[in-house]
């Protein structure tokens, strides 16, 4: 592991892109800085800018008017980073899937490293799909 | 020297919801134009009902967007029904009822806790989002989630509510009185509060009726509208209660208006536990005859109408949706301009769009000198500055 991702793992600091959610999503992941869940007590921070971020939080269909954005975001971000695919619209365009908005999946636009499914995941399940990665980095090393 | 600058605003920001493109014309530290592009986040949803079996459709609307979970069901079953003709029984009217205005406490309460964070006045945000909990574990237990609730069904609703949760439902609405009466304190007689939002993005009668603003952003400017009671839907006509209109059309008249619904709403939840008959709460519909229909709900946020036309077959040849936030839009062309760069972010805050301006992908360059001017972070500053200093000027003491 290198000293960069691990110095991420320490407390990564996320960076919530929505393209084309139905905003569940978006409120769930707020939902996890308010005080029940309180994420920042991990070190875990929402971040205003995507060039201070370690971690992509992406909800959504990205269709297709947002596609070429979300690559130019994705490269915008300091690397290592990772990205996360919360919901089922982000995992596999959802209900949406079939509209003639819908782009690619999110995963063929960008490298996904985690899947989080639920319409949306409940604030339990993005930290503990957070968690998990997480782990599975920690783990490599091992 | 004029020296106009343009700030764009969007599309992608860190905070909140769906991606909208605004720009901004400053003239020095007043706003002279807004321009408004959206389309980051369509979906295509209208289409793709037409492909699917009215069953699904609920499922599919409520999705377009995921604070008004219920009313885009509401509007579209209602939609569905009036093309059909099919009676609804009255036991599911009134768990509509419960359900949408548990919906209006949720969104509102979100609201305030987004307009404190503009304002820099964090703890009301933290505050407004514990409380909200409360509402969220009652949806939960409910209806079986947190969002998106999935109760609404052509003829009915798919849930009964069980008598075993009413006690935990009135329970639920007892603390949120409490919360609520806490907000009222905290915020309304708030001075600093009142100077920053007092007198702001006034929004005037004519406009909003020129504008045909809806819901609160209307109330607020004095114009009497309520779906809920013009066009009784669900068990609106069944209960007691007001609606509420302020006269000022500034951002603190908007946030009165939301605050005082919320008490509406505790109070109609309470009567519709109370008065709730016994008996089916789904008339089981078999077949959608041709023809049209028109469903329309108050959401949190105005109106939403949902319009269906039918032929014959198991799913529509039309479908077509407004929401709110369409028509309200518009509105920031009335209140942004002659208002300084600081307050624009909680007047555009104020019509509770699904929501915008937090975090902004580009940085605006000044083409003559190249230099950079504001960023969304920098917005967010500036509107968190003047509170400070309004406070420090008010009080003799610093803001924590
Ligand atoms: S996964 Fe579900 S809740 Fe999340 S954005 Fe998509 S439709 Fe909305």
């Amino acid at each position: 592991m290198s000293i960069k991702l691990k110095a991420l793992l320490k407390s990564p600091w996320v960076f919530h892109l929505c393209s084309g959610s139905c905003n569940n999503c978006d409120i769930e992941i707020l939902d996890c800085i308010t005080p029940r869940y309180d994420i920042e007590r991990f070190g875990m921070l929402l971040v205003g800018s995507v060039r201070h971020a370690d971690v992509l939080l992406c909800t959504g269909i990205v269709n297709k008017l947002g596609e070429s954005r979300v690559k130019r975001i994705y490269n915008q971000t300091p690397k290592p980073c990772l990205v996360v695919a919360v919901g089922n619209c982000a995992n596999s365009q959802g209900v949406f899937r079939g509209s003639y908005a819908c782009g690619k999946p999110l995963d063929q636009v960008i490298p996904v490293d985690i899947y989080i499914p639920g319409c949306p995941p409940k604030p339990e399940a993005i930290i503990l799909g957070v968690v998990k990665l997480i782990e599975k980095i920690k783990g490599k090393k091992k | 020297m004029s020296h106009k600058v343009t700030i764009p605003i969007g599309p992608y920001h860190s905070l909140q919801e769906e991606p909208e493109f605004y720009q901004l014309t400053v003239d020095g530290e007043t706003v002279i134009d807004i321009d408004v592009r959206i389309g980051y986040v369509h979906r295509g949803i209208e289409k793709l009902a037409e492909s699917m079996s009215y069953h699904k459709i609920i499922f599919l609307v409520e999705r377009i967007c995921g604070i008004c979970s219920t009313s885009h069901p509401i509007a579209s079953v209602q939609a569905i029904e009036d093309a059909g003709g099919i009676e609804v029984p009255d036991r599911a009217l009134y768990i509509r009822t419960i359900v949408a205005e548990l919906e209006r406490l949720h969104s509102h309460m979100l609201w305030l806790g987004l307009a404190g964070h503009f304002l820099g006045y964090n703890t009301v945000w933290m505050w407004a989002w514990k409380y909200r909990e409360i509402v969220c574990d009652l949806f939960e237990a409910i209806t079986g989630s947190r969002q998106s609730y999935a109760m609404m069904k052509v003829g009915g609703v798919q849930r009964d509510i069980e008598d075993e949760y009413i006690p935990g439902l009135i329970k639920g609405m007892d603390d949120t009185l409490r919360a609520l009466d806490m907000f009222k304190g905290a915020v309304l007689d708030d001075p600093v509060l009142g100077a920053r939002l007092k007198g702001i993005g006034i929004l005037s009668k004519e406009d909003a009726l020129s504008y045909s603003a809806l819901g609160p952003t209307s109330r607020a400017s004095g114009v009497d509208k309520d779906v809920r009671r013009d066009d009784p839907y669900a068990a609106y006509d069944r209960v007691k209660w007001n609606v509420i209109t302020q006269k000022e059309g500034d951002v603190f008249a908007k946030a009165v208006i939301r605050i005082l619904e919320m008490y509406e709403s505790v109070s109609i939840i309470k009567q519709c536990v109370q008065k709730m008959p016994k008996g089916s709460i789904d008339s089981n519909p078999k077949e959608i005859p041709p023809g049209e229909g028109i469903g329309h709900a108050e959401a949190p946020r105005g109106e939403v109408f949902h319009y269906i036309r039918s032929d014959g077959t198991n799913s529509p040849a039309r479908y077509k949706v407004r929401a709110p936030t369409y028509m309200n839009f518009p509105t920031f062309k009335a209140t942004v301009i002659g208002e300084t760069i600081s307050d624009a972010t909680i007047i555009l805050a104020a019509i509770d769009p699904c929501y915008c301006c937090t975090e902004r992908k580009m940085t605006a360059v000044n083409q003559k000198t190249r230099k950079r001017s504001f960023t969304g972070d920098d917005m967010i500053k500036l509107s968190q500055e003047k509170t400070r200093r309004l406070y420090k000027r008010m009080t003799g003491k610093e803001l924590r």
